[in-house]
């Protein structure tokens, strides 16, 4: 049995697009530009505009000149790569197999599909009128190769459904453009004046590679069906969602937590299969008034434990407010990662005691905020406020080595407080100090250690830190910030040592 | 001679078996972790630190504050000795991270938990002490009331977590269901005759101990590990009460 293809060439992409986000523009005339070798250009223009000879490729200073009340916006060329793969991701529901043609066709391979609509004529009715109804200007195309509907859709002018093996009728009376040719052998063929591809389809082979080169027969036998085409289909992102209706609407905790339950067993028995784990899930429930509720857990790592999860998921139940009753619980996890298994194998022991550590932390972010978690590790700077960075993961090990050749206090103030000294002579440790009013007499005293701002990422003057010691025993660490010079330098207290 | 000796064995077996009841580790393991306490050791029920419960430690003032978290930092290092993970809880944290590799504590191997009010700290402190995979849990706190601490003493008996309550600036010293009370102050550290400032040295007061004996000791950290300076070290508070005075006959 012969593959069919359908082609599916989106006319105005790009204006569409804008058009669906923008109704105002809806009729109107406004065009797309893109910068092209210091010029802006047009990339795409509304329908209407064309028929005033506007196309693509002219430059947006002359269109103004031309019509001073077009409306130009600045194209947007990854969000419409990204529309075409959304397209294709719900064309499926029509083919199995789709995949997108750059800048803005769909290809789908139909073989066996179209008897399910009744027939090849209402299934392309179907998918065209439902592309209209949503906003795109469509042409679609059937036939045995993607060339020829390829061809047909851009080119053709009244049959859009080619008979299995008639391409090469199909395709005699268009122009060679139809054959994705490249725009130097279009050149050149228009020069020797073939302006039909029924006028060179008979030409012997040998003769037309000679001409035109390779590539040329590739495409002209790829639309006849001589060559097969690979296709790259899409592949739609798998939805970890499982859905929980109730007979009876659920109104009490225990309710819920039975659901969650359920749903938790079902998903992570998935994700067991395919050897995924959960970062975020969401959990809702949608209630007989028409509300819906929600709650939603994350994990410091994938986790497909259904008993941990359901930890997390439990200290949110009170959230969950049932009104009158909830009649369908769904759960999807969002965010889905892999767990590798063979490392959890290697490290068995540890790993276990790791898992045991992140679910631990999980539980504590769902209780008191991810905010209030905190781990460091060692950054190669001296200024001691920017000594330690703060990670989140909690895999993540230090790059260099913890820095022990100079002394650094247990505590240290989060902002450095004023205090007054007594000092003998400039570079000297002060004779005493006095800190919220009391006085305390140092005996001895270790430094100046200076450290200096680091220029590239901040001026300012350097501090000279000193480790003293009172009487009683205390060991303080002071600073102070500049050099005695003209200006009387500040004295800070910032940490304790043990 | 050899009925005595039978009889100090099985003397030792019974206050085995009485201090395993009470809820201490009297397993091999725990005496296998060496804190380096020296002379101290004879304090503790059973000659070993005891691991697997919860020790308080008052701070009156910011300095002893540090002087308790450096010495806390000494018995860190012993419990992460094999690895692990340690949770340091506070609402009101000065604890610098790097400051701890002084005392042989790998900074990035302890998660610090900010928690904004107390009352989220014990919660915290206590999943954490429920989590046997933890080497240690340490908790900044002010105020505790003996009830409270009675759910952090459930939860260590089944994990066998360490967990160290270090009160800071409590307006009361209340009693709780802790193994031990502490009090860590800083002397003035020793240097002889050379100028500046020496090793850290403390003053470690055994307030209570469960089942052991009070006193006071002095430490000196020095090449990582405490170094006990015994002929500092003063007599204990309260006369131990011998065996002979315990028989009311």
């Amino acid at each position: 049995m012969p593959r069919r293809y359908l082609y599916i060439w989106f006319r105005y992409l790009a204006t569409d697009r804008l058009a669906k986000i923008r109704p105002e523009l809806r009729g109107k005339p406004f065009l797309l530009y893109a910068p092209e070798h210091g010029r802006m250009v047009v990339r795409a223009s509304s329908q209407n505009l064309l028929k005033d000879g506007i196309s693509p490729g002219m430059v947006v200073a002359d269109v103004r000149a031309i019509l001073p009340s077009v409306e130009v916006f600045p194209a947007d060329l990854a969000a419409e790569e990204k529309l075409l793969g959304a397209l294709a991701e719900w064309s499926i529901c029509y083919a199995p197999i789709v995949a997108t043609d750059s800048p803005d066709g769909l290809i789908l391979d139909i073989s066996g599909c179209p008897h399910l609509w009744g027939g090849e004529l209402p299934y392309l009715q179907s998918i065209t009128a439902r592309f209209r109804k949503g906003g795109y200007d469509v042409r679609a195309a059937i036939a045995d190769t993607i060339g020829t509907a390829w061809a047909v859709a851009r080119y053709g002018r009244n049959e859009m459904i080619i008979e299995s093996g008639r391409q090469a009728a199909a395709l005699f009376p268009l122009p060679p453009a139809a054959l994705r040719l490249d725009s130097s052998t279009l050149q050149r063929m228009e020069k020797l004046g073939f302006r039909q591809i029924g006028q060179f389809i008979d030409i012997p082979r040998l003769n037309l590679r000679r001409r035109f080169g390779e590539a040329m027969l590739i495409r002209l036998e790829q639309a006849l069906g001589a060559i097969p085409e690979p296709l790259k289909p899409v592949q739609p992102a798998p939805v970890y969602l499982e859905r929980l209706p109730c007979m009876e609407p659920i109104r009490t905790a225990t309710g819920i937590e039975i659901a969650m339950k359920r749903l938790l067993e079902t998903l992570c028995e998935r994700f067991f299969n395919e050897g995924k784990g959960m970062r975020t899930g969401i959990f809702k429930g949608y209630r007989i008034d028409g509300e819906t509720v929600q709650v939603s857990v994350g994990t410091n790592r994938a986790s497909r434990n259904a008993a941990h999860l359901f930890k997390l998921f439990e200290l949110k139940i009170p959230e969950i407010e049932p009104a009158l009753g909830i009649e369908l619980f769904t759960l999807e996890a969002t965010l889905v990662e892999d767990v590798s298994e063979t490392q959890e194998a290697l490290w068995s022991t540890a790993n276990r005691d790791q898992a045991a550590i992140s679910e631990l932390v999980d539980n504590i972010a769902g209780k008191v905020g991810i905010q209030a978690i905190h781990r460091y590790l060692p950054l190669e700077h001296y200024w001691p406020e920017s000594s330690v960075k703060e990670v989140i993961s909690l895999e993540e090990q230090p790059e260099t080595e913890w820095r022990t050749d100079r002394p650094r206090p247990i505590h240290l103030l989060s902002e450095p407080e004023p205090i007054e000294v007594m000092v003998v002579l400039p570079d000297y440790p002060p004779m005493h100090f006095r800190y919220k009013s009391e006085l305390i007499r140092i005996v001895r005293a270790d430094g100046p250690e200076r450290i200096e701002q680091e220029w590239w990422l901040k001026s300012g003057p350097p501090r000279d830190y000193y480790r003293v010691e009172d009487e009683s025993g205390a060991r303080y660490w002071l600073f102070r910030l500049g050099l005695y010079g003209n200006r009387k330098p500040q004295w800070f207290l910032h940490g304790y040592f043990v | 001679m050899s009925e005595l000796a039978e009889k100090k064995e099985i003397i030792r077996q019974l206050k085995e078996k009485i201090l395993s009841l009470e809820g201490f580790n009297t397993g091999p393991d725990s005496r296998l972790l060496d804190f380096g306490l020296g002379p101290m050791n004879a304090a503790f029920p059973g000659g070993a630190f005891p691991v697997g419960a919860i020790h308080e430690f008052i701070s009156p003032t910011e300095t002893c504050a540090a002087a308790a978290n450096g010495f806390l930092a000494g018995l860190l290092s012993t419990l992460m000795k094999k690895g692990g993970v340690c949770l340091w809880i506070s609402a009101r944290r000065k604890l610098f991270a790097p400051g701890l590799k002084f005392f042989g504590v790998e900074p990035h191997r302890v998660i610090f938990i900010d928690v904004r009010r107390e009352k989220e700290a014990l919660w915290v402190m206590e999943q954490g002490l429920k989590c046997n995979s933890l080497a240690a849990v340490v908790a900044e706190l002010r105020d505790i009331s003996f009830a409270e601490s009675r759910r952090l003493q459930l939860a260590v008996e089944t994990s066998k977590v360490t967990g160290f309550l270090h009160r800071q600036g409590s307006r009361m010293e209340n009693t709780l269901a802790c193994v031990s009370r502490w009090k860590i102050r800083p002397l003035a550290s020793k240097t002889g005759e050379l100028p500046g400032v020496g090793f850290p040295y403390l003053e470690v007061e055994l307030v209570k101990i469960r089942n052991g004996r009070p006193g006071i000791w002095q430490f000196e950290w020095k090449n990582g590990g405490f170094k006990v300076l015994p002929d500092r070290t003063k007599a204990v508070v309260k006369p131990p009460v011998s065996q002979k005075q315990r028989h009311y006959a």
